[in-house]
């Protein structure tokens, strides 16, 4: 259970500063360290039972189905990691109190460090492999906010973006490499995997995972070629570098191949892309740390040079070239955190991080000279200091690896070249900074920071000294237990300062006179590489950006350039191809069934459909005939449903009809009249064969799908329906009790559609016409008496009918919905015949809430069967009876279908009866337009505009 | 009888789609609920053609598929209510823009 509590103290720990910000930075700074702290002293309570040789993991499902689990680890190599990680990440808490300006936001700033040393936590102790990628994930958003801290830097936020994207980018071919190496092993959980090294390594999926993986690795570590990011993410503030650029962030790639090594390593594959990596990127890092002249960006190219060497001890992979990876991850981790800091505190004091501005600080700052010419001392590799081990251990390892066959001289050699580089760059920080008098004066005059700033510099350059002077005493313990965890079992090894003069110690030696040498000559080398061009990686980084942008655009502007014609052709197109590919694949269009017998009601019938369909499509420019060859097609389609028993169907059809021809009735009298001619010829024939292909591939569809015999799931709803939903209209049942929550669903996608039409005709400036489409004047207010007397007498007859027809629904064709588009029907009718203010007057009430009312009522019919304890939506129901009426059934799905009759109501008339408002001192508006509605809602054009 | 119903659906949804590739709101509009109906036939379809046999239990043995029959009831009232909102756009459309094309663009392009 602890090691949940170690996991989840620093994201809780997110929420510390937000709470305490307002009481102050020293409250706030002293609190947010509070947890880090506990989860500190909680991991190192832990140790005792790890010595024990005890395996600690906490687990619990979280989605089994994705193969998620919370798991955690602690093992030898999550401890070091989290002494890193908890460690500097206090030390960076003290440092930041001081370094942040009196007037920058600090509460968010420690939120963000959090946030970043939570999911940095998370990942050293997943012991899952998605749940590390979630970890991973969340360390390049952290570290995204992180950088880009200083948001009103334009260098902030590209250097975060491009931070962003590249560690992004790796982050999701690490997905994929990580589903892959899950499927090969066969689970996600990181000891099983761990134990399936041969299994992986024999798959023949192993190139492509290890490209994936290593490539999410390489991006964050910054390895040649994605270092590129690293420098610029240098515009983030100091004590940000130093703790994601020197121990976390950038080790968390590293730390990935370390804990995966004894899964994915061990191939010659492996061996060669990763050390011939991390040389190159060894070299690249040293040589561009000795050409920069700005504190931090030799420092961030020096991380990418040690990040190298790290990778390349990862590559050999031998037993004791681990240990050297390991033992100079901590190493590098203490020095680089506190040459990071030290530049913090000299860009903080003298304002510029500039080497010509900088010279000669030694007076003004003697201890952090002093401390700064130490942890420099350990980065080139002076002996006594902790960085001299791992080096000698590194060049140890060059001379005894055979990974590049014939050519393995060459990797002594040049890891040799990179001390050479390694001293010269560490020496010309010092010398040009502390020692060397200076060019220029800085902006401001320099002086020591306050001592507690330096504190952290001081406890890292003491670790520096300790471990370098005591090696054995202090990280044999901490290197067995992580060594163990990568290799899997102990490894024998002694930890010594002097080893007899042998290769590795002239290699050392030869390093140091040629790195001097090199920086007494450094102005001539300088001056040799001015010659060449300089590239800007995120020049070019941006340039990248902006030119796929443009591309993207231009591609969607060839495809569809803002054109729905277009964009609609090309969604029929695919339609077309997909079903054609689907016709292709059958072997006969008609199926066993075959055809049942035609009559001649059928050929009338369905010669009215095809002459419909054409007359609409061909007359569609004279709209109103359009439309009217639309109605008959609706007709007949009611028609066709009744012929193949399909009552409900007939019903719904003839009473939507009514209401969709209003509709259209209604909106073309605001819309021109005709359709002005403006397709060419060659279009129409374009889009007639795209319709026709697609018309045919439709009928080819249906007409093999109906002459096949089919199984359908029916039987079930037809043999329950009486049984289980009381009803004898299947089709009700299915509606408002099998399938009850689809149902839910439309009335409510029905209600919301009224409201949002509700919305749009609110405040609409209509272009009224005077006149028809033949220039005819519209007559105003004039209602044709027969109709006016007639829909008196029809309104109750019709709300009667519609009554029936929702009551008996349940077991004959009718229900909710048929009922409430009669009822509709009829009040529109009153609206037609008698005009808007007539029907205002009797009918005042919104048709809004009559709407939700209804999906309230079914919504509440639904939760009422929780309280009887049966799912959403159960149905009950009963018989009663009464006098006169006789026996009668009560069923809650009638209530239910109470609910989809008032919002079909609501909704239909919220849809018409508002539309047909629009003209009127009745139209929607909201009560803060209502002012000056008079004056701008209605715009009456003397002739029609179009 | 099978293959005039499949033709009938696909004359209605050629009409349909060559409606909608127009350039114009109303027509494109027209088109759409052409379309539906054309959908709703064929989906209707989906349970095969039955002749005298609603899905009433207890009229006899042979019942038309009840399931079809209940999405298509649903599919025409939500087409109502689609039909609706895409010609009221189009009316608000006009009114913001000025024109009637389905591009929506400040511009007349007559």
């Amino acid at each position: 259970m602890t090691l949940l509590w170690i996991a989840l103290l620093p994201l809780l720990g997110v929420l510390v500063p937000a709470l305490t910000e307002r009481h102050g930075r020293n409250i706030c700074s002293l609190a947010t360290a509070v947890l880090p702290a506990i989860a500190l002293v909680m991991t190192l309570l832990n140790v005792p039972a790890l010595l024990d040789g005890e395996q600690l993991s906490f687990s619990v499902a979280w989605m089994p189905e994705l193969a998620l689990d919370l798991a955690f680890r602690l093992d030898g190599l999550s401890l070091l990691f989290n002494l890193l990680i908890l460690g500097i990440g206090l030390l960076i808490i003290l440092y930041a109190h001081y370094y942040l300006a009196k007037d920058e936001p600090f509460g968010r700033f420690y939120a963000f460090l959090m946030l970043f040393m939570a999911s940095m936590v998370g990942i050293s102790m997943s012991d899952n492999l998605i749940l590390l990628w979630l970890f991973w994930e969340l360390t390049s958003l952290s570290s995204f906010l992180l950088i880009g801290y200083w948001s009103h830097q334009s260098d902030a936020r590209k250097g975060a973006r491009m931070a962003l994207t590249v560690t992004g980018a790796g982050g999701l071919a690490l997905l994929a490499g990580l589903l892959l190496l899950g499927d090969m092993a066969g689970s996600y959980s990181m000891g099983d995997v761990l134990a399936s090294g041969e299994m992986i390594l024999a798959d023949p999926r192993y190139p492509l995972m290890l490209g994936l993986v290593l490539l999410g690795a390489f991006t964050k570590s910054a390895q040649f070629p994605f270092h590129f990011w690293l420098p610029h993410a240098m515009a983030a503030p100091t004590p940000v570098s130093a703790y994601l650029h020197s121990a976390t962030m950038v080790k968390a790639g590293i730390f990935l191949m370390a804990r995966l090594h004894p899964a994915i390593a061990g191939s010659e594959l492996w061996s060669v892309v990763v050390s011939l990596v991390g040389i190159i990127t060894m070299l690249y890092g040293a040589w561009f740390a000795l050409m920069k002249t700005d504190l931090k960006g030799i420092l961030a190219f020096s991380t990418v040079s040690h990040l190298g060497l790290i990778t390349v001890l990862l590559g050999i992979g031998s037993p004791m070239a681990i240990l050297a990876a390991l033992f100079h991850i901590l190493n590098h981790a203490t020095f680089k955190a506190a040459l990071f800091m030290s530049a913090g505190i000299i860009d903080h004091e003298t304002g510029t991080r500039e080497l010509k501005q900088l010279g000669g600080l030694k007076k003004a700052m003697p201890v952090t000279a002093l401390l700064t010419t130490l942890a420099a001392a350990a980065m080139a590799g002076v002996p006594l200091f902790n960085g001299f081990l791992s080096k000698e251990m590194f060049f140890t390892e060059a001379l005894a690896t055979p990974v590049l066959g014939g050519l393995s001289w060459l990797l002594p050699a040049l890891a040799a070249l990179g001390g050479i580089l390694s001293v010269a760059y560490s020496l010309r920080l010092v010398h040009a900074v502390f020692f060397k008098p200076a060019r220029e004066a800085p902006p401001k005059s320099p002086h020591e920071p306050p001592h507690l700033m330096r504190l952290p510099v001081e406890i890292l350059v003491a670790l520096c000294v300790v471990v370098g002077l005591f090696p054995a005493f202090m990280a044999t313990g901490l290197l067995e237990l992580a060594s163990q965890a990568v290799i899997g079992s102990p490894l024998d090894f002694h930890l010594a300062i002097w080893h007899g003069v042998n290769l590795p110690l002239i290699m050392s030696l030869l390093a140091f006179a040629v790195g001097i040498a090199l920086y007494w000559r450094h102005a001539d080398v300088r001056r040799f590489t001015q010659q060449f061009a300089s590239v800007d990686a995120r020049r070019v980084f941006e340039r990248i950006v902006v030119a796929m942008g443009y591309r993207a655009e231009q591609l969607i502007a060839t495809l569809e350039g803002n054109s729905l014609q277009r964009y609609v052709g090309w969604l029929w197109l695919a339609a077309l191809l997909m079903g054609g590919i689907g016709l292709v694949q059958i072997t006969d269009l008609t199926g066993a069934a075959g055809n049942q017998e035609l009559d001649g009601i059928l050929l009338i019938g369905a010669g009215m459909l095809i002459f419909g369909g054409i007359a609409t499509a061909a007359t569609h420019r004279y709209r109103l005939i359009s439309l009217l060859m639309l109605s008959v097609v609706g007709l007949f389609v009611a028609l066709t449903f009744a012929r193949f028993s399909a009552p409900d169907l007939a019903l719904t059809q003839l009473s939507v009809e009514v209401v969709t021809m209003i509709l259209l009735m209604l909106a073309l009298f605001f819309l021109p009249q005709k359709t002005p001619p403006e397709s060419s010829p060659l279009r129409n024939i374009r889009d007639m064969l795209l319709a026709g292909s697609l018309g045919l591939v439709v009928a080819s569809l249906n007409y093999a799908v109906m002459t096949r015999e089919m199984l359908s799931i029916s039987s079930f709803f037809v043999e329950n329906s009486k049984p289980g939903g009381g009803g004898y209209n299947v089709v009700n049942v299915i509606l408002v009790d099998f399938r009850g929550f689809d149902t839910l669903g439309e009335i409510t996608v029905l209600a919301i559609a009224g409201l949002a039409i509700f919305k749009l005709l609110n405040r609409l400036r209509l272009f009224i016409p005077h006149s028809d489409g033949e220039g005819r004047v519209w007559s105003p207010d004039r209602y044709p008496a027969i109709l006016t007397s007639v829909s008196m007498t029809i309104l109750p007859l019709a709300l009667l009918v519609s009554a029936f027809i929702f009551l008996r629904g349940h077991n004959q064709p009718g229900g909710g919905f048929i009922a409430g588009l009669i009822t509709a029907v009829a009040l529109i009718l009153l609206y037609m015949a008698r005009g808007v203010a007539w029907a205002q007057e009797r009918l005042d009430f919104p048709f809004q809430p009559v709407a939700v009312v209804g999906v309230a009522v079914a919504t509440l019919t639904g939760l009422g069967s929780w309280l009887f304890g049966h799912p959403f939506l159960t149905s009950a129901f009963g018989y009663f009876s009464l006098p006169l009426i006789g026996t009668f059934e009560l069923a809650t799905a009638l209530l239910f279908d109470l609910g989809v009759y008032l919002a079909v109501v609501g909704a239909t008339l919220m849809i018409l009866a508002n539309l047909g408002k629009v003209t009127t001192a009745h139209r929607p508006v909201t009560e803060a337009a209502e002012k000056d509605a008079d004056t701008s809602a209605v715009t009456p054009s003397a002739k029609e505009p179009r | 009888m099978e293959l005039l119903y499949a033709i009938t659906t696909g004359v209605l949804t050629a009409c349909g789609l060559y409606l909608t590739l127009r350039g114009r709101t109303f027509p494109v509009v027209v088109g759409l609920t052409l379309l539906s109906y054309a959908v709703n036939l064929f989906l209707f379809s989906m349970g095969g053609l039955t002749t005298d046999g609603p899905a009433i239990v207890s009229e006899g043995a042979d019942v038309a598929d009840p399931l079809p029959q209940a999405l298509v009831l649903t599919a025409i009232v939500i087409g109502f209510a689609m039909t609706a909102f895409v010609v009221i756009l189009a009316m608000r459309a006009r009114s913001e823009v000025g024109n009637d094309h389905v591009d929506g663009k400040k511009e007349d392009r007559e």
